[in-house]
């Protein structure tokens, strides 16, 4: 009972720090000089009198009042309605629709590929028989976190495409398109989240209770698998969520060097073009991502480590 | 003597951690039936035997010489795939601290089953079955519950239980006790003791006991093996070891254990009409809804020491935080020297909290690690005094010579000197400021016994040279009858006993603090049969 009411807190917050995100961009957008109308039609080719551009700007942004704007904007989006882009006068729901799917699916992939680099080198870390090996192995996080992205995209590209001919770049279906982009992303998110795994397991098998398994006759393996390695998934998985949010909101470099048309390139326009409705909307969905993974995070913890199912489970401790 | 075949057979042990000796030339053979202790203060050697013994040493230790048998197959030489069908299957090893040596990740009877999954071909029916017989076994009463209960939802000695049951599920020859009973309270602790003697006689496995508790040893154990410094001191039948010890180390260990010897007699220090130096009155303290201290009275008259017993969860923490005027009570007061610290000014308060020092339990933790020993009794010197360095200077020299330390460690770092030198140290920082009160929480809990008596020796001279008042808080009621002249006994925060500490010693008026009593090892006559106990 307690764990659904846990989970409805968690709810409750996630929708607050939405609520609270979509105030502060649309405050902000308003209070950036100028607008996207301006940006757009005061080109002097266009001969569109100061009259004529106030009129687009009535017919674009509704309402004058900020407050107002602000209610009926809020109001649209909960149904659904981002509004009109500016720059390209079509609705920011259809431009989402086209990019969402493309940066999703890169987060999705990457993200799914950093999760099992990080227990490969995690079990390789820990298991493999000779002792160079695993110190080779615990190495692996430093190195991947000094390569910047930007570098190991194009080193991923030139070796893969270019030099084996593996995988095209170009000219390739939705999912084949992706998996040299996640590898890409994969590889930067997954060397922190390995150096806090390996942290972690080091700290575990401290413990006296993993001592107390192997008295009981169980192999290096099963002690591992079975005890080691549950206990100290948890501080990994929390950064986990925020890396999955991360691969939302900033995947610019990524579909920039990939050529991928996702929100990194929406967004990229829509700033250039001062585009309020469209950041708005992308603002919202890197929030959503953020939001929606570390709430995932924060319910799935609690079944993996039962002593932070329940407090109400203490009061039923009794004496021996 | 003994005309069975040893289980175990140690002979010529010895091992060393980085080319250090930490064992030299142990020879041990344990038989059916019958319990070995292995006694040794903390450095002795005896978790290394432990460890060896069932080969989870860590990777810095060596074996240097000699040879472990158990039962004919030679453990020195087993490959790790046929140690792992040893571990578990012939040798239980019931852990040392019960709260972190299970997975807390798991249900208790899905660990008392992975026992039985590495080792025997059982259905998970039949393993579910095992286990609960096992849990009914070991004592739970409601075993089907139990099965299914995460480790944080039992308490210390149940987790102890638990333990007990993976360790004795297959019915190992031989059954490694690594100090198995001395994280639990005293009323548990027999308890446990109670079920490892029954469990010893029903399946006549051997049972090595390695503990530091010489009491606990005579209670339980039919032969005894004192370790000093990695070497045996003495080896020898429990009761003969007690009645004519022969090495010199074995008279100095049972000459400091409390719980041999009460306190020697010294004349009542009660003078009347004299202002108590703390007085606590009808105290009261909760937690929200939880009352953690209920109505609490007690006097401490000036030079005297009030020692103050109780079990985990008993309010003992919230008693002290309450005396220091770290917390506000609900209802009630206390005074020291007179005035109530709950309604002083903030001069007063630092006036009083210089007069009445909290001195702690664990020796190293409460020492700043990144500062010298003489920085550390500097600090309060500083604080309180305006005088220069040349004065400060001698005062530290007083300090350290007052409580015993050489000065040659002023200009260590508190992880280079030992536990007794900690507190020690600790002492002396405490008396920088000059006080009058000395709050002393589990003051010597931590350390040896012999460690031990030299502090509270030390404490007795303290006390007398410079007339100070002890409250002195402990689980332990043989170091506190050493100690304590008026006792408070307390258990859910309610006050079981209080007056003079001899007299409840004597004639115990309420049942809890008669359990209590009764449950204090090193009591029992007959330290060479240990009896039998079936109630648990």
């Amino acid at each position: 009972m307690s764990s659904f009411r846990h989970a409805g807190i968690q709810f409750i917050r996630a929708i607050l720090i939405l609520w609270g995100a979509f105030t502060v961009t649309f405050f902000l957008l308003q209070m950036m000089p100028g607008d996207a109308v301006m940006v757009r039609f005061m080109d002097p080719e266009l001969g569109l009198s100061p009259d004529q551009i106030e009129a687009m700007r009535v017919l674009y942004s509704g309402s004058s009042s900020p407050v107002l704007q602000y209610c009926h904007t809020i109001l649209r989006m909960l149904h659904g309605d981002f509004g009109y882009s500016v720059q390209l006068g079509v609705p920011v729901r259809t431009l989402i629709a086209a990019a969402l799917p493309v940066t999703l699916r890169l987060a999705v992939v990457g993200f799914i590929l950093s999760l099992v680099w990080t227990l490969l080198i995690a079990t390789g870390a820990s298991l493999l028989p000779a002792r160079p090996l695993r110190q080779a192995f615990q190495a692996i996080p430093g190195f991947w976190s000094a390569i910047p992205l930007y570098w190991s995209g194009i080193f991923i590209i030139q070796i893969l495409s270019f030099k084996l001919r593996l995988l095209p770049v170009v000219g390739v279906g939705p999912w084949e398109g992706i998996i040299l982009p996640a590898l890409a992303v994969s590889l930067p998110i997954a060397a922190p989240q390995a150096k806090l795994l390996l942290q972690q397991i080091e700290e575990t098998e401290r413990l006296p209770f993993v001592m107390a398994i192997r008295t009981k006759g169980a192999s290096q393996e099963s002690v591992f698998f079975r005890h080691i390695l549950p206990n100290s998934v948890t501080p990994c998985l929390t950064m986990a969520g925020l890396s999955f949010g991360e691969l939302i909101a900033g995947a610019i470099v990524t579909e920039t060097i990939f050529g991928l048309n996702g929100l990194g390139r929406l967004t990229r326009d829509a700033v250039s073009g001062q585009d309020v409705a469209v950041l708005q909307a992308v603002v919202m969905i890197g929030a959503t991502g953020f939001v929606a993974a570390n709430l995932a995070v924060d319910l799935l913890i609690p079944l993996i480590n039962p002593s932070l199912r329940s407090s109400a489970a203490w009061k039923e401790k009794s004496g021996s | 003597m003994n005309t069975q075949h040893p289980v175990l057979d140690i002979s010529h042990l010895g091992i060393s951690y980085d080319g250090k000796p930490a064992v030299e030339n142990i020879s041990l053979q344990t038989f059916p039936g019958r319990t070995m202790a292995l006694i040794g203060e903390s450095g002795s050697g005896k978790s290394t035997i432990a460890k060896a013994i069932i080969q989870l040493l860590p990777p810095s230790a060596r074996l240097t010489h000699g040879t472990i048998t158990l039962n004919g197959i030679s453990l020195t030489d087993a490959t790790p795939r046929g140690l792992n069908t040893i571990r578990g299957r012939q040798i239980g090893f019931i852990p040392q601290d019960p709260s972190s040596s299970l997975d807390p990740r798991l249900p208790v009877g899905r660990q008392i089953e992975e026992v039985l999954r590495l080792h025997t071909s059982q259905s998970r029916a039949e393993r579910r079955g095992h286990v609960l017989h096992l849990l009914e076994h070991v004592g739970f009463s409601e075993p089907e519950r139990r099965f299914s209960q995460f480790p944080h939802e039992l308490s210390g000695g149940m987790k102890q239980r638990v333990l007990i049951a993976i360790a004795v599920a297959l019915a190992p020859a031989l059954l490694i006790a690594d100090e198995p009973t001395s994280a639990l309270d005293v009323t548990i602790q027999s308890q446990i003791l109670d079920l490892l003697d029954r469990l010893r006689e029903e399946s006549g496995s051997s049972v090595l006991m390695i503990t530091h508790d010489l009491a606990v040893a005579r209670d339980r154990a039919h032969d005894m093996i004192v370790l000093q410094h990695g070497r045996i001191a003495e080896q020898n039948t429990t009761r003969s070891l007690f009645e004519s010890p022969r090495s010199s180390y074995t008279r100095k260990l049972l000459a400091d254990s409390p719980a041999f010897h009460s306190r020697p007699a010294t004349p009542a220090r009660f003078v009347s009409g004299m202002r108590p130096a703390i007085q606590v009155k009808d105290l009261t303290v909760a937690y929200g809804s939880q009352t953690a201290v209920s109505h609490l009275s007690f006097d401490v008259q000036p030079g005297t020491t009030h020692g103050i017993i109780g079990e985990s969860g008993s309010g003992k923490t919230t008693l002290l935080r309450c005396l220091m005027g770290l917390i506000s009570p609900q209802s009630g007061s206390v005074h020291v020297n007179g005035k109530d610290i709950f309604s002083e000014t903030s001069a007063e308060r630092r006036q009083r909290l210089r007069n009445m020092q909290l001195v702690y339990q664990n020796p190293w933790s409460s020492l700043d690690p990144r500062l010298t020993i003489r920085r550390i009794i500097e600090e309060p010197l500083r604080n309180y005094f305006p005088e220069g360095q040349a004065w400060r200077q001698t005062r530290l020299h007083e300090l350290l010579e007052r409580v015993h330390l050489p000065l040659h460690l002023l200009e260590r770092y508190p992880s280079e000197i030992s536990g007794g030198q900690c507190q020690r140290v600790a002492l002396a920082r405490a008396l920088a400021a000059q006080p009058d009160i000395l709050v002393l929480d589990e003051f010597v809990s931590a350390l040896d016994v012999t460690v031990q008596a030299r502090i509270l020796e030390l404490l007795s001279e303290l006390q007398k040279e410079l007339d100070l008042t002890f409250v002195f808080v402990s689980h332990d009621l043989a170091v506190v009858r050493q100690i304590a002249d008026t006792l408070s006994i307390i258990r859910y925060g309610k006050q079981e006993e209080y007056g003079d500490a001899e007299q409840i010693f004597r004639k115990p008026a309420s049942p809890y603090t008669q359990t209590l009593l009764q449950t204090i090892p090193g009591q029992k006559q007959n330290g060479n049969q240990p009896q039998k106990f079936l109630g648990s």
